[in-house]
């Protein structure tokens, strides 16, 4: 059996097939939904600790340091050590602030971001909800979360939340230009916004290959406007630990901290998957060309985990970006996105679009 | 800004970037040089740095003789008054009375590791040890007496 050609779809459509043999049509779809939805729910829990657990390895291994390694094999008991911590603390609500608002903020942008899981194709077959505007959709929901870091911020009652929030807000909203464009040049080249049909117009070769220099160019900048939306270092003026102590979620403790924190993972992976999905190939195997042999060698690994190579690959970049590089300042932000990258992607699109019409990629 | 001076921006940009990239990529591929050090399970082989300051020491040769005067300059020169020396009078081989130390106390529970003591000392008699396990259950086992018993002032330091 070739594996990554197993389609997941059978084993879905077995189980669907099961439970209607014996409950009704509603109670069916209620199961599956509450089943799909506790799936999503692990799954965002493992992969938060996963993340939190790699993010502290390469930094350590950047900074020439060790990271944790004393709670369980290499540290790894530290993740769940951590997580208990902030399960057990107390979660405090301070006096001056607007308690309704406040406490509904980390609630927010959790769900927007697990929203943003459910067109995501994890192997062959493996999607939730697997809708034709896939792209336009995951980018909608994630500059959703931008009000929930909104509202946390300004029922914070406290000056270096709304800072934050405020430079959060403006960064998002004009760093999502250039992404959407990114992400606008693969739509051009496989003809559609759903995420299967874009993964299957990759079965002869990735984007990245098969695209030239103007997809190369495409990946890079989305690499970096995502960097930015995802307010990470070294676009995290919303945080910005120096002058803002923790930026929007300065206030925040115990589990409502926790949640932004995992909200912020979260993002991290969806990003990340958008880009091995539209540049990558997401979980097509490694095709090149005619290699009959070659290809068929490929497909003997699961599809799931090619998907979750190309998302590490990305994620261990935008570590690395992280912890290399020093804190823009403002307006150096301001001048990257104006100046630079939208402009660069605006003449990029163009060059694809013209390179799709003359049909000069493989 | 010309169009020229555009793309070389975003040339030494990229540049810069990669290059900062390169050396954390390095860093992160050779795990040789890292700087932590595993404390409590390499005592053995734990490597500090010469300038370490554990401990005020007073180096003894083997003929039990140190290189201490009594002038007292360290205890002058000490912000905090960690350093007590009381001096004696001894006769020495040529009949005169000398000025030597008795004890030279050295309270280790106030001293800051400042380094000044060192400093002031114009015959180099006290130096600073690496050794930093200084946890007692007992604050008083914190006083030292730094000179050994029956030490004497090496010959030829005045």
């Amino acid at each position: 059996m070739i594996l990554s050609i197993y389609n997941f779809t059978s084993l879905t459509d077995k189980f669907h097939n099961f439970l209607s043999t014996h409950l009704s049509d509603g109670i069916v779809l209620t199961t599956e939904l509450i089943v799909a939805g506790l799936l999503v729910i692990t799954f965002v829990a493992v992969l938060a600790m996963v993340l939190i657990y790699l993010e502290r390895k390469v930094a350590a291994y950047m900074q020439l340091r060790l990271g944790p390694n004393r709670v369980g094999i290499y540290g790894t008991g530290q993740v769940v050590a951590d997580v208990l911590k902030l399960v057990l603390k107390e979660g405090i609500t301070p006096d001056g602030a607007d308690k309704l608002m406040f406490n509904l903020a980390p609630y927010v942008v959790l769900s927007t971001c697990m929203m943003a899981l459910a067109p995501i194709a994890f192997g062959n077959g493996l999607v939730l909800w697997d809708l034709n505007i896939g792209v336009l959709y995951i980018t909608s929901i994630t500059s959703l979360g931008v009000i929930g870091i909104l509202i946390a911020g300004w029922s914070s009652n406290n000056k270096y939340s709304m800072l934050g929030a405020m430079r959060s807000g403006a960064q998002i909203v004009s760093y999502e230009l250039s992404a959407g464009l990114c992400i606008i040049s693969i739509v051009v080249l496989s003809g559609s916004m759903q995420i299967s049909e874009i993964v299957n117009s990759q079965t002869d070769g990735w984007w990245i290959f098969k695209g030239h220099i103007p997809v190369i160019i495409a990946f890079v900048i989305f690499i970096i406007a995502a960097t930015a939306e995802l307010n990470r270092a070294p676009f995290d003026l919303a945080e910005a630990e120096s002058e803002l102590t923790a930026g929007f979620h300065t206030e925040y403790s115990g589990m409502k901290f926790a949640m932004f924190f995992l909200a912020e993972y979260i993002n991290m992976f969806v990003l990340c998957a958008m880009a091995a999905t539209l540049f990558l190939g997401g979980w097509m195997p490694l095709h090149i060309g005619h290699w009959t042999a070659f290809n068929n060698v490929m497909d003997y690994i699961p599809s799931p985990l090619w998907f979750f190579g190309k998302t590490f690959f990305i994620i261990f970049i935008i570590m690395w970006f992280r912890w290399t590089f020093p804190r823009l300042r403002v307006d150096q932000l301001l001048d990257l996105e104006w100046k630079y990258l939208l402009p660069i992607s605006m003449v990029n699109l163009l060059a694809i679009a013209l390179m799709n019409i003359l049909g000069w990629h493989f | 800004m010309t169009l020229g001076n555009y793309f070389e921006n975003i040339y030494k940009g990229l540049k810069s970037l990669a290059a900062g990239m390169r050396l954390t990529g390095l860093y992160f591929v050779r795990r040789g040089d890292s700087l932590t050090q595993e404390y409590p399970n390499n005592r053995g082989t734990l490597k500090l740095a010469e300038r370490f300051r554990g401990e005020v020491v007073m180096p003894h040769n083997e003929s039990n003789e140190h290189r201490c005067t009594g002038c007292t300059a360290c205890e002058l020169a000490c912000p905090n008054g960690s350093i007590k020396i009381l001096t004696k009078f001894i006769i020495n081989e040529e009949g005169k009375k000398k000025k030597a130390i008795d004890t030279f106390v050295y309270h280790l529970d106030t001293c800051t590791m400042c380094n000044l003591c060192i400093i002031s000392c114009p015959s180099d008699a006290i130096i600073m040890a690496n050794n930093f396990e200084h946890s007692v259950f007992d604050r008083t086992k914190l006083l030292k007496v730094l000179n050994k018993p029956e030490s004497k002032i090496m010959a030829g330091v005045e």
